[in-house]
């Protein structure tokens, strides 16, 4: 009993001083927010929210609910993670790789591409890409257009946008195409480990992505046309491209800048899980005779992937929460829409902070699990 | 078992202790920040982060401006020294949580009277040191000179936290023009922006429109349209909850609008306590126990009409002279024609 006790007893008094403490300040700002007639309480989330946003993925006016402005902000800062997030994976695998070749000038490049841009604040370098870069861009009236459609300005990047007609065919074309070669790699693995033979699966697939959409354009009666951007006079010196699809500015510069940024890390990342993995294993792998490919794909990179993973985990998380600099820019993400506008309109400071750190915690927690899950399917197999 | 329980009853007994202190802190006299603002010796006063002629502060760090002129104000008659304030810049969004918890004891920032922040959020709006509305800044190259000329598509740059979103919204929404707001955190970036070309149109508050077009790379080329969209009465605000604070900002304030009004200047105060007028004799606190009733003494008024000056003094050495609005409009005295019109100090 006594044993027990002294286990047990540091525990709960940490538990106790927790709640306590925690107590204290709810407390505490209980009474702070009655001296003051602040009422505490999530209602105001339906209420109207009677402020307009800039760039939006769902539809969304100041006539909508301060819900929905909490939707528009999450998704803009969800969009602006999974950009940066595959652009920073893309730069920084190919840094971390160039930094390990051979080749001086690649190498030394990589290198300094990487003291040059982790060195430097993440919010001057935001600052850096909107204020400095993005703003030499031309006005929309002199400016060239790329390849005909597109147009790069001050104002924003203009694309052509699609028109589809019959888009479910096609769609569902691409579903198909990609269910069949997932059952061919199946089969071709198969065929491998127990006849001993290789199938160009590789060029199978390319040749399923390829045929069974266009197949849907010839048959299917998909038929797609392009919206392209016209240049459309507002005043004697103000243009503006209408119709097509509008990138703002702020979008480019904050996904530039947190790609450039957290690439860095991913590359060393990547360098370190490279050269960890012995050299014994690739001559063992080259002197049972597979290709310099397949002791990449089969031997170096299975191993080398369970020493990336978990710090690259680490800055996806980061890249999400640095999102949140976007307020300095007028990218409505998160930070400025919900704990910026709706706080000021509202008042309710207390609700809109608490709902903001809960939704980022979630969003980190969601990645780490999915990288945990990923981490775990290539961890070795322990029989 | 008994060492654990020792420590367990001195932390539940530092808990107990931290409870009473807050609650009886809470209790407190009947005003709380005047006890405190005269143990500290200083004012605490929330300006915006650089708006000329409103609050902004000089290379050495010298505050002036009409806003900082009131928490100057504040600090004469409360302390006897209107420098004795200390100026904690804050953005449109930090400004009211500051003040609700406690960080500042004045705002006196260019905020908007509006219902909702004066019942709703913990504050109380003490009057109006500015009469302001929204306006728009456009290039004069663009040949615009009627917010009637705005099509669809135009861009629109300002700031977040403000009423200029909302005022905004309601202005293109009545006029079916869709448009597109750029909404930055700080006035300097939102400057910045429009002055690259980011955006067609600059909305805020005119008194800033003109005071900010002063930042810009070339002024000559931007012009403000007259169509004034809002009523934007600007004042400072204090904490709900602290009445005596709140008379002390309030008619610390309408000092200085009266003294302008019976013509006491920095200059003339002391001789004007031989004045005929009781009124005027009242405000420099030769007759009358005005100051009593904050627990203040007589010469509160004089102290800030001497050390501050009135309120034309201020507008004139802040606004007129800077060359940001010489025309000082609504805000002239009702005895001129303008609608500044504060109760009698009696």
């Amino acid at each position: 009993m006594n044993f027990k006790l002294k286990d047990l007893g540091p525990q709960l008094i940490t538990v106790i001083a927790v709640v306590l403490i925690f107590g204290f300040f709810t407390y505490n700002a209980q009474i702070n927010m009655e001296n003051r007639g602040i009422d505490f309480g999530y209602g105001f989330l339906s209420q109207e929210s009677s402020f307009d946003v800039q760039f939006s993925l769902i539809e969304y006016d100041g006539s909508h609910s301060y819900f929905r402005a909490y939707l528009v902000g999450l998704l803009n800062t969800i969009l602006v993670s999974v950009i940066g997030i595959i652009i920073a994976t893309i730069i920084g695998v190919i840094v971390g790789v160039a930094r390990l070749s051979p080749n001086f000038l690649i190498n030394k490049f990589a290198a300094y591409y990487v003291e040059f841009f982790r060195n430097i604040p993440l919010l001057l370098q935001i600052f850096f890409w909107y204020f400095a870069a993005l703003r030499a861009l031309p006005l929309p009236q002199d400016a060239e257009a790329i390849f005909g459609v597109f147009f790069l300005t001050i104002k924003g990047l203009y694309v052509p946008a699609f028109i589809w007609e019959n888009f479910n065919i096609f769609f569902y074309s691409i579903v198909t195409s990609i269910i069949a070669i997932i059952v061919i790699r199946f089969q071709a693995k198969k065929l491998r480990e127990t006849q001993g033979k290789q199938i160009p699966v590789f060029l199978i697939s390319i040749g399923l992505i390829l045929i069974l959409p266009l197949l849907s354009f010839l048959i299917g009666g998909v038929s797609l046309s392009f919206e392209i951007p016209q240049l459309k006079q507002l005043a004697a010196t103000s243009f503006v491209y209408d119709g097509g699809l509008s990138l703002p500015p702020e979008l480019i510069a904050l996904t530039l800048s947190l790609s450039l940024y957290t690439a860095t890390f991913i590359a060393e990342c990547v360098r370190a899980g490279i050269q960890g993995v012995s050299k014994g294993q690739k001559e063992a792998a080259a002197s049972i005779g597979l290709t310099p490919n397949q002791v990449l794909k089969l031997v170096i990179m299975p191993q080398a992937l369970r020493i990336i993973i978990p710090p690259t985990t680490n800055q996806y998380l980061n890249l999400t929460k640095n999102s949140s600099l976007a307020a300095a820019i007028a990218y409505p993400d998160l930070v400025l829409v919900f704990a910026g506008t709706a706080l000021m309109q509202t008042g309710k400071a207390i609700e809109i902070v608490s709902i903001t750190m809960f939704t980022y915690l979630s969003l980190s927690i969601s990645i780490s699990i999915l990288m945990n899950w990923y981490n775990k399917k290539i961890a070795i197999q322990e029989k | 078992m008994f060492k654990y329980l020792k420590q367990l009853t001195s932390l539940v007994a530092m808990v107990a202790v931290l409870f009473t202190f807050t609650t009886e802190s809470m209790a407190a006299k009947k005003s709380k920040t005047l006890k405190n603002t005269q143990k500290k010796g200083f004012v605490r006063c929330g300006v915006s982060q650089g708006l000329p002629g409103f609050s902004n502060a000089d290379a050495a760090g010298n505050w002036t401006g009409v806003d900082v002129d009131v928490c100057r104000a504040v600090a004469a008659a409360v302390l006897g020294d209107a420098n004795k304030v200390k100026f904690t810049p804050l953005s449109a969004k930090e400004r009211f949580t500051a003040l609700t918890s406690g960080e500042i004891d004045i705002l006196s920032r260019n905020t908007t009277w509006t219902l909702s922040r004066d019942a709703d959020i913990g504050l109380t709006f003490v009057g109006v040191n500015f009469y302001d509305g929204q306006g728009f800044m456009v290039r004069k190259s663009s040949g615009i000179t009627s917010v009637n000329q705005f099509k669809n598509g135009i861009s629109a740059c300002t700031n977040i936290g403000t009423t200029t979103e909302l005022n905004m919204r309601d202005f293109f929404n009545s006029r079916g023009i869709s448009y597109e707001p750029v909404a930055f955190e700080k006035a300097d970036e939102v400057v910045a922006a429009y002055d690259s070309g980011r955006c067609d149109t600059y909305t805020t508050d005119k008194s800033g429109l003109a005071a900010q077009r002063t930042k810009m790379s070339n002024p000559d080329e931007h012009m403000v349209l007259p169509e004034t969209i809002s009523k934007e009465p600007l004042g400072p605000v204090v904490r709900q909850g602290d009445s005596v604070w709140e008379d002390i900002v309030r008619w610390s304030l309408n000092a200085m609008i009266e003294a302008e009004e019976y013509g006491i200047t920095s200059a003339n105060a002391d001789s004007m306590k031989t004045s005929d007028n009781p009124a005027i004799k009242r405000l420099v606190g030769a007759e009358g126990e005005l100051g009593a009733a904050f627990g203040l003494d007589n010469e509160w008024s004089l102290r800030i009409i001497k050390q501050v000056g009135n309120y034309g003094e201020s507008y004139k050495r802040n606004i007129a002279d800077t060359g940001i609005l010489p025309d000082r409009g609504p805000n002239q005295l009702w005895t001129k024609g303008g609608i500044l019109y504060v109760p009698p100090a009696r």
